[in-house]
């Protein structure tokens, strides 16, 4: 009975909040944590470069 | 200035974590197989990372990341050819394959029917009835007028009703008197 089915935008939701709930994979947090490594590691670098001049 | 660029640094890595859920159910979404979003969010995180320069901080940041990951798709399509369209029966068999990644039994059903749609109808219903965007934030990011992505919207939940024979829920979406105006404004 197409009256007891929830309505296509309660579906779409659903079906979205559904990958949504997933945790964030490893492979993301890693990723970052190495983005951000690299550009601290690069910002130190400069400063000592600055501190040396 | 060193101390104030590390915080700028910090909040665009907690508020690009923030969007990642987001982000991703985009993602698959968009190419229908969790293995080829993953891949996408991930040239998406690089893209941003990068390109961190150029976002200013206090505007939309959760739009610049779903815009970037959308042109990233399409320029990957475009340089594996057809892949877009050929969406079918490869989806569904995907499905089958992984049906616990969907959720019911019920919501497999609608991922097909969803899957049926033209690659910029679907885009335009999920952006707005699922990622939570106003419609001109979906018009931004998908690079087109706010009465185009009406009028996708429209025609994906017309479809999804047809394929699904369900009635509309009216609780979304552009109302009958402005349904007409677009199809009347875009029809050409």
């Amino acid at each position: 009975m197409a009256d007891s089915q929830p309505g296509i935008a309660t579906q779409l939701r659903q079906l979205y909040q559904s990958v949504q709930d997933e945790a964030i994979p490893d492979r993301f947090l890693s990723l970052l944590e190495k983005l951000d490594q690299a550009e601290q590691q690069a910002d130190q670098a400069l400063r000592i470069k600055d501190s040396a001049q | 200035m060193t101390d104030d660029a590390t915080s700028i640094e910090r909040s665009f890595k907690r508020d690009l974590l923030a969007a990642l859920p987001n982000l991703r159910a985009f993602a698959v979404s968009l190419t229908g197989r969790h293995h080829v979003a993953d891949d996408l969010v991930q040239d998406t995180i690089m893209k941003a990372w990068a390109k961190q320069d150029h976002f200013e901080p206090g505007t939309n940041m959760k739009a610049w990341l779903f815009t970037i990951l959308r042109n990233e798709f399409y320029s990957q399509m475009r340089k594996r050819g057809r892949e877009v369209s050929d969406s079918d029966g490869f989806f569904t068999a995907q499905l089958s394959t992984h049906p616990q990644q969907y959720g019911s039994l019920d919501l497999q059903d609608f991922k097909k029917a969803l899957d049926q749609l033209p690659s910029d109808q679907r885009e335009a219903i999920i952006l707005v009835g699922a990622s939570g965007f106003a419609y001109e934030e979906a018009a931004e990011i998908c690079g087109c007028a706010v009465g185009t992505i009406k009028s996708r919207i429209n025609r994906a939940r017309n479809k999804l009703q047809e394929i699904l024979g369900v009635t509309g829920e009216g609780d979304y979406g552009p109302d009958a008197h402005s349904s007409a105006v677009t199809k009347r404004a875009f029809a050409v």
